[in-house]
């Protein structure tokens, strides 16, 4: 099944040529990995110490030497801005990580149980639906306090049933094919056919899902960190770093412009990336087009 | 019809109980001891004891839940602890605030985003269609938040037009109100028709791929008619069914916003309820919270038999 057959090896050819006339697909794609880079570089490499606290040198608009200028206590905030992609490219991650861990699962068994099983699952997202990642985090930060942990379960938590809608769509969309009915005839249980032929066939689908929700975490984070329910300092988070510039507006505008523009790129980044692939992977829309 | 309607009524019976179940669950069974949470490790045992006995905690759970569940419902949500007045006055105190925030932010993302998504919709594949997509792909990617910070900037700061925040309270005039309350509602307002917006383009797209747009078009009714009438009617289902999602994150915007500008509505209660550890009011604002977006959800669901007359047909 791993051997590639010239036959494929075509439609990856193919697939390749269509992704690179893909404008929205192309720019995502450079975006998103600029900044995954710039996450990755931080951890070897920023061009200030942002441990440092050179107050002496607090609050300079930007320069030659401080591109994005320094915040309150005199940090670097490009910087900042490196080492606090880390935290928003963690929190997302792992919060898709674990909507797609329980979601997919629950909504492929969904799909191929359907009758009761189908329905609980459905009232199950109604009802988690209705605690948007923000509810959810008061809630733990009233028992628990605050912390990052905080941030991921929260929107964890709320990716649970967006993939579990997708996958379970999917799915049913899946079962009723002849191939599906081979599978079953020649023996094979729902649990080898969930894994074997519907999985594949939804995991594009998923990766367009993944990339929508990583960018909605990404956004999420942001707010949390912002009202202090997520990373808490000395650790730098794009969302924090608004929270402090938020009162010193007046006298440095840019300790509140970059870092939101920081955001704003990164999720237009992820948006693009996911557009482009639902572009190149779907083919409903590849039909409108 | 009337079993449609019946069917999403109970529905959302239903998800309000399992919300409540979570909600009673995570903020009074998780701690363990909620009354020893709330008043911290240096309270006297006298205290807590008093408080326990206050919020009913030496009662069984399931009695605890009913009752606590039943007094909801009438409204009785509880004494708070940090300002020992009865928590629906202080909910609607800032409800005065928070709702016509939100109502004004719907009402402003409604009236940008459908005739954006129209306009682009009718230019599809156009300069001014990718220019409006374009426009909307950067909205959907800006937090509220930020944009509300720099939108005090410019007109507070910088013009000196609005108010950079605060709340003077409707006693003062209702103009006064709204002006307070308009750049947060900008802001909230923004990035939300900018999803809105594209989610009506795309569903006008595909109703203006369907047969009887042709007929109304061949039988000789004006373009715009025809989209506004006949595609925009139709294409209304998709459009609600986000803007009832919407509302979950319009209202969890709405807190996160009400710090920016600091008006003192249910967001800030909430914040100060967590700092303070009074779990009597964060347990009631989050219920209510998590009730508004349920009932939104069952209104948009209703809504459906209103603006589509198949479905009313359909039994």
């Amino acid at each position: 099944m791993t051997t590639t057959t010239p036959d494929e090896a075509e439609n990856w050819q193919a697939l390749a040529v269509k992704a690179l006339k893909n404008r929205s697909f192309l720019l995502g794609l450079v975006i998103t990995l600029l900044v995954a880079l710039m996450a990755l570089v931080s951890f070897f490499w920023t061009p200030f110490d942002v441990t440092d606290l050179p107050v002496t040198n607090r609050m300079q608009p930007p320069t030659a030497e401080h591109w994005f200028g320094t915040d309150h206590f005199g940090r670097d905030i490009f910087s900042m801005i490196m080492v606090g992609a880390r935290n928003s490219i963690a929190v997302a991650f792992v919060a898709v990580a674990i909507g797609m861990g329980l979601g997919v699962p629950l909504g492929c068994w969904a799909a191929a149980r359907r009758g009761w099983v189908d329905e609980a699952l459905m009232r199950f997202n109604d009802v988690i639906f209705a605690f948007p990642a923000l509810l959810s985090a008061v809630m733990i930060t009233a028992i628990f306090g605050p912390g990052a942990i905080n941030a991921i379960i929260a929107i964890g938590i709320f990716n649970v049933p967006v993939f579990a809608r997708v996958a379970r769509a999917g799915a049913l969309s899946i079962w009723p094919r002849e191939y599906i009915l081979a599978a079953r005839a020649s023996g094979k249980n729902a649990t080898q056919i969930t894994v074997e032929h519907i999985l594949p066939n939804i995991a594009s689908i998923l990766l367009v899902q993944g990339t929508i929700q990583f960018a909605l975490g990404i956004l999420a984070e942001a707010g949390l960190s912002y009202v202090g329910f997520g990373a808490q300092p000395p650790m730098p988070s794009w969302g924090r770093m608004l929270f402090e510039a938020q009162t010193r507006m007046i006298i440095a505008p840019h300790m509140a412009i970059f870092p939101g523009l920081a955001i704003v790129v990164t999720v237009l980044g992820l948006n693009l990336l996911g557009d482009g692939l639902r572009d190149l992977l779907d083919p409903k829309t590849r039909r409108e087009r | 019809m009337t079993a449609y309607l019946l069917k999403r009524l109970a529905i959302g019976i239903l998800t309000l109980l399992f919300a409540s179940v979570v909600v009673f669950a995570v903020l009074e069974v998780v701690p363990g001891d909620p009354a020893r949470l709330m008043l911290g490790m240096n309270a006297t045992e006298d205290a807590v004891q008093a408080l326990r006995e206050q919020m009913g905690l030496n009662l069984p759970l399931v009695t605890r839940y009913v009752t606590w569940l039943a007094a909801f419902a009438t409204g009785d949500f509880g004494r708070s602890l940090t300002y020992s007045v009865p928590v629906i006055d202080l909910v609607a105190e800032r409800l005065v605030v928070s709702l016509p925030l939100a109502l004004l932010a719907l009402a402003l993302s409604t009236v940008i985003a459908i005739p954006a998504g129209l306009f682009a919709a009718a230019r599809r594949g156009r300069f001014a269609d990718t220019a409006t997509m374009g426009l909307a792909q950067v909205g959907v990617a800006i937090p509220n938040f930020w944009l509300a910070l720099l939108l005090v900037y410019v007109f507070a700061v910088w013009l000196r037009l609005v108010p950079a925040g605060g709340f003077p309270g409707w006693g003062n005039g209702f103009w006064a109100g709204i002006k307070a309350l308009l750049m947060p509602a900008v802001a909230l307002a923004l990035p939300q028709a900018a999803i809105l917006a594209r989610v009506t383009r795309s569903a006008l797209i595909e109703v203006l791929g369907e047969d009887y747009i042709r007929t109304a078009r061949a039988k000789g009714l004006p373009r715009r008619r025809v989209l506004w009438r006949h595609a925009l009617r139709n294409a209304l289902i998709p459009v609600l069914t986000i803007m009832g999602l919407q509302f979950a994150f319009l209202l969890a915007g709405t807190i996160i916003i009400e710090n920016v500008f600091y008006l003192p509505g249910l967001g800030r209660l909430l914040f100060q309820a967590i700092t303070q550890r009074d779990l009597i009011v964060v347990e009631s604002v989050i219920m209510l919270l998590v009730a508004a977006v349920i009932v939104v959800n069952v209104l948009v669901d209703l809504s459906y038999a209103a603006v589509d007359p198949r479905l009313r047909t359909r039994r």
